[in-house]
């Protein structure tokens, strides 16, 4: 049993370490995101935000331009996302004296 | 769970290199344009600060230190910045979070929407600091609170 877990295991990894050699390098600008316009010839996004990102928000870090800007309705999820985990525990975990005069 | 600790060490310690951390996480968050870091990490420093203080000494102090009724309402206050940042624009005539249309008369449209930006990211760092402060918080309430 053991040793099928290691051989899964192993095959595994040999497989994602085999898919991640096709992967293209960064800032390589033949990829196929990098490109102007997609193989149907529709623009695509990432060559405008680096295009325009410091023309039209004047920050030069263009992640947090995309962060905050192009991409701000990911950003309001991803903080009711927080915000719901901390009100989950909140309700969840916290001490009810009431409650607990009940069940006695 | 009992909290704090007796040794002046850790003590003397902890409320050294808590400031720094405190600092450091609101450089992340308010220099987020410039290099790496924002909102969520900023944030994320900064509960660590608070999070030092609570492990390090007793309850009576860090109680006014941080009080533990301020996480949830805090929290709110930055998810509130952020969807009101979006809100004034949307009320203003132009599209959710469409920075351009705040009203901060003084700016270009450009540095209009660095300084939504910025005003976002204030809000995710101040909501990610007291929601992590309050998960800790009612993870590890004591027993005779």
């Amino acid at each position: 049993m053991k040793i099928a877990n290691y051989v899964s295991l192993i095959a595994f990894s040999a497989l994602l370490i085999y898919a991640s050699l096709g992967l293209p390098y960064r800032g390589d600008a033949e990829a196929l995101v990098n490109k102007e316009t997609s193989l149907i010839g529709s623009p695509v996004a990432s060559s405008y935000y680096i295009k325009n990102a410091y023309r039209d928000t004047h920050t030069p870090n263009i992640v947090t331009t995309v962060l905050g800007d192009y991409r701000s309705f990911d950003t309001l999820g991803e903080e009711v996302v927080i915000f719901a985990a901390g009100m989950i525990c909140f309700l969840l975990l916290r001490r009810e004296k009431k409650s607990e005069t009940r069940q006695q | 769970m009992k909290h704090g600790s007796s040794s002046p060490i850790i003590l003397l310690l902890s409320r050294v290199i808590s400031p720094y951390i405190m600092l450091f996480g609101m450089y992340v968050v308010f220099h987020g344009h410039y290099s790496p870091g924002g909102g969520f990490q900023g944030g994320a420093m900064l509960a660590a600060s608070i999070l030092l203080i609570r492990i390090a000494v007793e309850e009576k102090v860090h109680q006014m230190h941080f009080k533990r009724t301020l996480g949830i309402p805090l929290g709110a206050v930055g998810v509130l910045v952020f969807f009101g940042t979006g809100l004034i624009s949307l009320l203003l005539g132009g599209y959710f979070l469409d920075y351009h249309l705040l009203p901060i008369p003084w700016l270009e449209a450009p540095d209009l929407r660095n300084a939504g930006i910025l005003i976002i990211e204030v809000g995710v760092g101040l909501a990610v600091m007291t929601i992590l402060v309050s998960i800790y918080d009612n993870l590890l309430e004591d027993d005779d609170v």
